[in-house]
């Protein structure tokens, strides 16, 4: 257990934007994850993600990481931001272009 | 078992009194719902914590016999 908190902490820590997701980029495996993809790749950010279906360790831990039931879930800059709706909602509302810019994240070159 | 729309909205309303609950089912088939929830709890909460509270109410049914619930929440708007 803190085995799988410490690998989850070094990844989102690792990376700007990561995605704990079903599936891949390429070939999500359900609807919320698709729609999670969809907005990083119309935002234009790099990000890390990982399938939780083929890694149940994680799968699991991240839930608990997060306090968060489902996935995806988003982190950016090591800090939890929310599942597909709430990405949907801050993307339809700016806020989460505005939360990137402010990070120093911007679309990859 | 699948949940009913009239449950989750039970569920929700139980841990917070005054929200108003829109629930719906989605694909008609019992399992992929959209819940709107507003309450006066959620004034000056991030949206993850909202979502936590409205998961929390429904008792760690979310993400397993409760497959799929596309949620948005907010609070009143001021009067």
């Amino acid at each position: 257990m803190s085995d799988i908190r410490t690998r989850i902490g070094e990844t989102v820590a690792g990376n700007d934007v990561f995605l704990f997701m079903k599936g891949t980029p390429l070939f999500p495996q359900c609807g919320f994850s698709s729609r999670a993809v969809a907005i990083l790749e119309h935002l234009g950010v790099e990000y890390g993600s990982a399938d939780v279906l083929r890694d149940p360790e994680i799968r699991q831990g991240i839930k608990d990481y997060s306090q968060w039931p489902t996935i995806p879930q988003l982190y950016v800059k090591g800090e939890f931001i929310g599942g597909s709706d709430i990405m949907m909602e801050m993307f339809e509302s700016g806020e989460l272009q505005a939360l990137l810019t402010e990070k120093g994240i911007g679309p990859a070159a | 078992m699948p949940m009913s729309a009239s449950q989750i909205e039970t569920m929700i309303r139980a841990a917070l009194p005054d929200a108003t609950v829109e629930v719906s089912d989605l694909a008609g088939d019992g399992d992929h719902y959209s819940a709107r929830v507003v309450s006066r709890v959620f004034a000056g909460l991030p949206r993850v914590r909202q979502h936590q509270l409205v998961y929390a109410a429904l008792g760690g049914r979310m993400g397993g016999e409760l497959h799929a619930l596309q949620l948005t929440t907010a609070a009143p708007p001021e009067e």
